[in-house]
């Protein structure tokens, strides 16, 4: 029988096994070799970059009170690219949240990238996250981050502080050292020493495994880097200055703001109303945020800086000291007074006539400062009132007003001087003292914030120099930035004059018809005026601006105390307990501190008084 | 005496070698894949790596007890050693353990035993016994039907528990009825209804059909052989056409649903990195992350934290690939392509029609393995869970290849002895 021989068939069978290798060998040449993708998705896969967040510096007070610290919270982060399989009924009671928000938040996050971590549930308590770390195990793609949280100790200085929250896109496009779900310093001092408060971030690379569970850090920890705490900050604030000025501003609408006269730190700043700087951290932020938004009262306002009065009759110094350098007017000038027949301004006040500076500071006559402001303005020195007027304007300038004074202040404005310029232009030109006459007694176009005319009495405090109003006292481990605020600026009156209103300013309290002659205290030679701003919208403004002790001053402030009537009623005592308090550490006026601290003038606000 | 010495003088050592690289290769992946830091004993039988080392040892006893049975004993009782394993492959489908969905163990004890893969020896040697008989040609249709009934009734039983990947393997064995005389068309045609069946799935029926006529037409008009037999061209386009047309069909009906998943995945037509795309995702990255040296033994990220799914068994190629490299990878496909060559060579040279049928058996289904396995873990061909052999963790398919191996080794060995 014919039998074919097959076997040349070997060369196809072991020609075919052979190509099959090839192939082999060319696709795994390229996957290997050739491709770098693979290397890439290899990493991806087993490293995660954990970002170290470093502690945000502390903040605190001149005598070292902690005001700000932080508080560990944990942020679950999620990989929407590793989720699977998980239970998703045990994840959401786990967390304490409902399908429906577990089905957002994950869709949220896959939209941001599927690969990248995302914030899932932000700022987890240290107590409720004890329970969801043992089980976190059971749901691969979800891990934890440690975030810290401010805590504030005291519930005080909240406009000051200011607070932290979530990066916006701007700030992320500005600065690459965030990253979304960062926090960054929102407002106030928060804002101002981000740089230092923030640290420096750091990265420690892990390796994982399939069901994420950290397995070691990469090349021993050749790649990571250690985060940086933030550095800590002392403020001049006096905590417990500002926590009693709070007490005392309870219910009353105004500001306090209290200045070292010798540093130009501030020692307490206050805006009330108020709120508890705890309200904007953590998850109830942006709800609380609303709250405080929506308020008719304006809480969220800080007063200090960004109410702006007219300053009233605490205006009267200024227009005396100027008149003084400008030799308009010498101590010893007497002007009458026809009390309220008096024109083009009448006096409210009753008092001898004719009368001198002195005499005229303590009790607020408005007829003299009329006078004096005439004189600086028709002065023979000048060819006429609007050269007069300029010499003015630029003495008022130096004292501080019409413009912000560009420290670590939060939200200054910059208040309002009118320029020779602006009165061309309102009165075509023609005008002259009598036109702008309300400028002798601080009222019409002038407008002044709280802090400025506290820097006022720290300059009349310190005879006619004064350090810009400030927050911060020293950064730690950096003298370059502590010193930032110290230059000392000169008024451009000379100091024997601030001689003469001081010792007018004494007489305010201690003087025989003196307007603060009720809250003179034996111990502390206080120096002061009233001021009692009249206002459109309701009852008058009381303003009161002091400073104490005379002769060694080390608190120089303003009170206003909104709708609330005379300089004298509410404003003076104020100041003077704060004084008080200040320079004593304890308040021995009972009396006086339980008036103050139970007038509640938003419930129950004085009448407006009948012209 | 001098017989027996003989037989081992006359054993292929170079084979021996080859397998004995293989295995020890293997072991050292399996420990890389399934070590942790616990850093337990090589010995210790609750790691996966201790087993396979008592399976190795147990598989060196196998080995050298086919080298001490007479030759004559598996072509003489082909039959009854075939039969006895259709006997179990029926037994497991009534009796056995499912394990992952497939219905192919037997439990005994601690240990589960897979007869599908013992039963490849067994098809092997009773279609070389078969093939061997006196008055065999390949050309008659009883030969033909027979030798297709031994090998697809063991795929068949196989199928039955739904082990498709195992299943697949028995086509192998058309090699060696091509090489024992098959018409070479089989394959050619075989390769038509692939090309057929992956661009239906890829393009429109419609498309494929207009090809087919263009074609077609283009080689009326050219050929005029194809002319001549113009009433075979139009039979032949016929069939391509119903062929097409019952693509759609069996795909929609036949296949499952991940059988389907993952032969889209394969053609690009679905991408599922997380689904069925993941493990081959996974092995392409693991594979691919090795470079040209590698990362190093145990060192490799995605293997030591078990990134790639079933890594110690059906893609243990990856550990190889990830840390070892192309080097690494380049090394092993030699050692296979070397291995199986060279049984193809051995295999030639027998006297005995049967030592050589079974050789090419041999050969055939060692080459089915390393291509199907290593192509799925290149995303070269589509997830078809089978074995690497000698490298992938498992009892089983050690014993069963080192069984299959050497009682090959031993017919080559006595085969001087063969009038």
């Amino acid at each position: 029988m014919y039998v074919r021989d097959f076997s040349r068939r070997k060369y196809i069978i072991i020609g075919v096994i052979i190509l099959i290798a090839v192939i082999f060998l060319i696709r795994l040449f390229y996957l290997q070799v050739i491709e770098n993708r693979f290397k890439l998705s290899a990493d991806n896969i087993v490293l995660r970059n954990i970002r170290q967040y470093p502690p945000r510096g502390r903040i605190y007070d001149r005598h070292g009170q902690l005001l700000v610290y932080n508080e560990a919270a944990y942020d679950l982060m999620v990989i929407p690219g590793q989720v699977k399989n998980i239970d998703t009924s045990t994840f959401c009671r786990l967390l304490g949240i409902d399908s429906i928000t577990f089905i957002k938040q994950l869709n949220k996050a896959t939209k941001y990238s599927r690969f990248r971590p995302s914030v899932f549930v932000k700022q987890i308590s240290k107590e409720d996250f004890g329970k969801i770390q043992e089980k976190l195990y059971l749901f691969p793609g979800f891990y934890a981050q440690t975030r810290t949280l401010r805590h504030y100790p005291m519930p005080i200085a909240s406009h000051l502080l200011g607070n932290i929250g979530e990066v916006s896109q701007r700030e992320l496009d500005r600065d690459p050292f965030y990253k979304a779900g960062d926090y960054i310093g929102k407002s106030g001092i928060e804002k101002y020493y981000e740089k230092y408060l923030r640290g420096k971030k750091g990265m420690r690379i892990v390796e994982v495994d399939v069901y994420n569970r950290e397995k070691g850090s990469y090349k021993n920890g050749k790649y990571d880097t250690l985060a940086i705490p933030g550095k800590n900050i002392k403020l001049g604030l006096d905590a417990g200055l500002q926590s009693y000025g709070e007490q005392l501003m309870k219910n009353k609408k105004g500001s306090i703001v209290a200045i070292d006269p010798k540093t130009g730190e501030i020692l307490a700043m206050i805006s009330s109303p108020s709120f508890d700087p705890n309200m904007l951290v953590g998850r109830e932020r942006s709800k609380n945020f609303t709250r405080l938004m929506n308020d008719t009262l304006q809480p969220l306002l800080n007063r200090a800086t960004m109410g702006t009065y007219p300053p009233g009759s605490t205006f009267k110094l200024v227009n005396a000291l100027i008149a003084l350098q400008e030799k308009a007017i010498t101590p010893h000038t007497m002007f009458t007074c026809q009390g309220k027949l008096s024109r083009p301004i009448k006096c409210t006040h009753t008092h001898v006539s004719p009368l001198d500076l002195n005499e005229a500071i303590k009790q607020s006559c408005n007829s003299y400062f009329w006078k004096t402001f005439k004189s600086i303005l028709d002065n023979p020195k000048y060819k006429n009132s609007h050269q007069g007027y300029q010499a003015w304007y630029i003495h008022v300038i130096n004292f501080g007003f019409g413009h912000k004074f560009n420290t670590d202040i939060p939200y200054e404005v910059p208040g309002n001087i009118p320029s020779k310029e602006y009165f061309d232009k309102i009165y075509h030109g023609v005008w002259n003292a009598l036109t702008v006459r309300s400028l002798a007694i601080g009222q019409g176009e002038i407008l002044v914030t709280p802090v400025q005319l506290a820097n006022l009495v720290a300059i009349i405090a310190n005879e006619g120099e004064y350090y810009p109003p400030h927050l911060m006292v020293s950064v730690e481990g950096d003298s370059k930035d502590s010193l930032k605020f110290h230059t000392l600026k000169a008024t451009t009156v000379n100091t024997k004059n601030f001689k003469i209103v001081r010792k007018a300013m004494l007489d305010v309290f201690e003087g025989e018809h003196g307007t603060a002659r009720f809250y003179k205290m034996d111990s502390i030679k206080q120096c002061g005026k009233t001021g009692t701003v009249q206002n459109p919208f309701g009852a008058d403004h009381s303003i009161f601006i002091a400073f104490a002790p005379m002769d060694d001053p080390k608190i120089a402030l303003s009170v206003i105390v909104e709708n609330s009537g005379y300089g004298s009623t509410w404003a003076a005592p104020i100041a003077s307990l704060m004084i008080e308090k200040y320079l004593t550490g304890r308040v021995k006026r009972k009396k006086l501190e339980k008036r103050m601290l139970d007038g509640d003038l938003i419930k129950n606000p004085p009448k407006v008084k009948e012209e | 005496m001098q017989r027996r010495e003989n037989i081992i003088g006359n054993i292929d050592w170079l084979t021996v070698f080859l397998y004995a690289i293989l295995v020890f290769f293997g072991w050292l992946s399996i420990y890389s894949a399934s070590s942790d830091e616990t850093g337990r004993s090589v010995f210790d039988l609750s790691v996966r790596y201790g087993k396979q080392l008592l399976w190795i040892a147990m598989a060196v006893v196998l080995a050298m007890i086919i080298l001490i049975i007479d030759a004559k004993f598996f072509s003489t009782f082909a039959f009854w050693i075939y039969f006895l394993f259709i006997f179990t492959l029926i037994a497991v489908l009534l009796f056995g353990k499912t394990v992952a969905g497939s219905r192919s163990w037997f439990q005994i004890g601690s240990f589960a035993i897979q007869p599908a893969e013992f039963a490849k020896f067994a098809t092997a040697l009773a279609l070389a016994r078969y093939l061997s008989l006196l008055n065999i040609d390949m050309r008659s249709l009883k030969t033909k039907i027979i030798a297709t009934t031994i090998i697809l009734l063991p795929a068949l039983l196989i199928f039955m528990q739904n082990d498709t990947g195992s299943a697949l393997v028995y086509f192998a064995f058309a090699v060696v009825l091509y090489r024992e005389g098959l018409s070479g068309a089989i394959f050619i045609i075989g390769l038509i209804m692939a090309l057929l069946f992956i661009t239906t799935l890829l393009f429109s029926k419609l498309y494929v059909l207009a090809a087919l006529v263009v074609i077609i037409l283009s080689g009326l008009v050219l050929f005029k052989r194809i002319r001549k037999s113009w009433k075979l061209t139009v039979l032949v386009f016929t069939i391509a056409a119903a062929f097409v047309l019952s693509v759609n069909f069996a795909f929609e009906h036949v296949l499952e649903p991940h059988q389907k998943t993952r032969i889209n995945v394969l053609l690009g037509i679905e991408k599922d990195p997380r689904g069925a795309g993941y493990n081959v995702n996974q092995s392409m990255i693991a594979i691919g992350s090795g470079g040209l040296t590698g990362k190093g033994f145990r060192k490799g990220m995605l293997t030591q934290y078990q990134f790639v799914p079933e890594q110690s068994t059906d893609f243990i190629f990856c550990t190889v690939g990830e840390e070892w490299g192309f080097a690494g990878v380049l090394v092993v496909i030699l050692l296979f392509i070397t291995l199986i060559v060279r049984i193809v060579l051995l295999a030639e040279r027998q006297r005995s029609k049967f030592s050589r049928i079974y050789g090419y058996g041999v050969a055939s289904i060692l080459f089915f393995h390393f291509a199907v396995n290593i192509g799925m873990t290149t995303g070269l061909a589509p997830v078809v869970g089978i074995p690497l052999p000698f490298f992938s963790y498992g009892g089983s398919s050690l014993w069963a290849f080192t069984i299959l191996l050497f009682i090959f080794i031993k017919q080559d060995a006595n085969r001087l002895n063969v009038l």
